[in-house]
């Protein structure tokens, strides 16, 4: 396999975009990452994007996306793997150029979520979960990550105010990017008073609807070393896993199998361990989500996720800095779009370019991007070379 | 929903019809054809255990729009006592007294209606013993 190297990166700012259309953001991020990466045309490309069918009642991105970006007849895929999609793109385009395949491949992710209601949003986003025998049943998303809560809360001794503090880590390191929807500081009293969604989680234990996109360019080391003019990062390990769909089918409730297993895959290839990690982007798309992914990824004992992030371990300045972007609490969490996003900040900081919310000497990151209840997972690691 | 789709799925839902593993064993609810275990396609068609424990649960106060008229309402987490765990609704309990680890038997209930002319659907929802 060659080595592939992160050349380019493109996002615009995230929030409720009424004013444009899913083609519009897409191709603005894609032109930015482009024009960032210093490329004169690209080989490929692969778009995340979980339901822009019940979002846009559009389907066939792979061909409307290359169409309105301008590079037809390139070969274009649209994956999906709700909302870890972006995080498989990024898989899809480093497998394309790591085998030969393709030289240079953008890899976008995007999801245009507030042209549909509430309601719109909330039906399409539990397509995620099984149809039959847990959305039938009348769960909503919320309601899954909210019963991960209370048996991590029963199992370990994790506290109302440990979830709070994740979302008031989250929303104060997003209050250092200029492209956060929710830049907004908060406190745990304002998260354990805000309106209950499903017991025991908040509104602002949950991530919010948003429209948006982000894209990068993948490129092979080699060619990459002339073309870039950037510090070079590569992606040195990229894992995937598969769990159950249902929640209630796993052995345990507060366990990420999935990511567990992605994890493990790209920690040996990468030959890594937790310790060697600088910062990581993971998907906390309700707070609970965020404690049980870092001691899945082995950065805190398993049920110590709570008691770490209250001790300011995950916090900007303290051991490992988690979601310095925000993450998808105060970022926003346009479905496909988030696991590209990921890869975006962790390259940000690799290349110091992070500003006022840079990790000092950042030199390995992993992002971790997570779909549905944790039924697909993929874990990257990416290195300044 | 389109009616093959509801019909299809009425064992389950009206009779609790599951797949036993003749090979390791191993109770799937819905069934399946292939065990995940042991690879097996030799399945006996049983019955679930109406009674279980809940191991954890949720109350759900944002409903999707077919269920807004039932909210707040509690939805657990169930093991029944034959292992088999499930997810459904908790009713006629106390939103407020519910336990991880507090008994409950399956009924046959009315799930949600599809509108004025829509299907009624029903299935299988909990209630403390």
């Amino acid at each position: 396999m060659r080595e592939v190297a992160i050349i380019g990166l493109g996002m615009n700012k995230w929030g409720e975009l009424w004013e444009k259309s899913l083609r519009d953001i897409f191709t603005e991020a894609a032109l930015e990452a482009i024009k960032d990466s210093g490329v004169d045309h690209i080989d490929s490309m692969y778009v995340g994007c979980m339901s822009s069918g019940l979002f846009v009642d559009q389907e066939h991105l792979a061909s409307l996306l290359a169409d309105y970006l301008g590079v037809t007849p390139i070969p274009s895929a649209r994956v999906e793997s709700a909302c870890a999609s972006g995080g498989l793109a990024v898989r899809m385009g480093f497998l394309d150029v790591a085998s030969g395949m393709s030289d240079i491949v953008l890899v976008g992710g995007v999801e245009k979520m507030t042209d549909v209601s509430v309601d719109g949003a909330t039906f399409a986003l539990s397509t995620a979960a099984d149809q039959e025998y847990e959305v039938y049943q009348g769960i909503t998303f919320p309601g899954l990550y909210a019963m991960m809560a209370r048996a991590h809360m029963h199992k370990y001794g994790t506290t109302r105010e440990q979830l709070a503090q994740v979302a008031v880590k989250n929303h104060y390191h997003g209050s250092m990017n200029p492209l956060a929807q929710f830049p907004q500081r908060i406190t745990v009293d304002n998260v354990v008073k805000s309106v209950m969604v499903a017991d025991p989680l908040r509104i602002l234990d949950c991530s919010p609807i948003t429209d948006g996109a982000a894209a990068v360019i993948l490129c092979s080391l080699d060619l990459a070393k002339n073309i870039s003019k950037k510090p070079l990062i590569k992606i040195i390990g990229s894992g995937h896993a598969t769990d159950t769909i249902a929640l209630h089918s796993r052995n345990d409730l507060t366990e990420l199998r999935a990511t567990q297993r992605a994890a493990e895959r790209a920690y040996k290839m990468a030959n890594k361990k937790p310790e060697d990690i600088d910062l990581v982007e993971v998907h906390d798309c309700f707070t609970i989500a965020e404690i049980c992914v870092i001691e899945t990824l082995g950065f805190v004992e398993k049920g110590k996720g709570g008691k770490a992030t209250e001790d300011g371990i995950t916090t900007l300045g303290g051991k490992i800095p988690v979601n310095t972007s925000g993450g998808l609490k105060s970022k926003g969490h346009p479905v496909g779009a988030t696991g590209v996003a990921q890869v975006v900040e962790i390259v940000k900081q690799l290349r110091g370019e992070a500003g006022q919310r840079q990790v000092k000497n950042a030199k390995v990151g992993m992002t971790q991007n997570m779909g549905g209840s944790g039924g697909s997972t993929l874990v990257h690691i990416m290195e300044v070379v | 929903m389109p009616s093959p789709r509801y019909w299809r799925e009425i064992p389950q839902r009206y009779r609790l019809e599951a797949g036993k593993c003749k090979k390791c064993g191993k109770v799937y609810f819905p069934p399946r054809i292939i065990c995940a275990e042991c690879k097996s396609q030799e399945f006996e068609t049983i019955n679930l255990q109406r009674e279980g424990k809940i191991l954890t649960y949720t109350i759900i106060r944002v409903a999707p729009s077919q269920f807004v008229d039932q909210a707040p309402y509690a939805m657990g987490i169930v093991e029944l006592n034959d292992g088999v765990k499930i997810l459904s609704q908790i009713a006629d309990c106390e939103l407020d007294k519910l336990e991880i680890g507090q008994k409950v038997r399956i009924e046959f209930r009315k799930i949600y209606q599809e509108g004025e002319a829509g299907i009624i659907c029903y299935g299988y929802k909990c209630v403390p013993v």
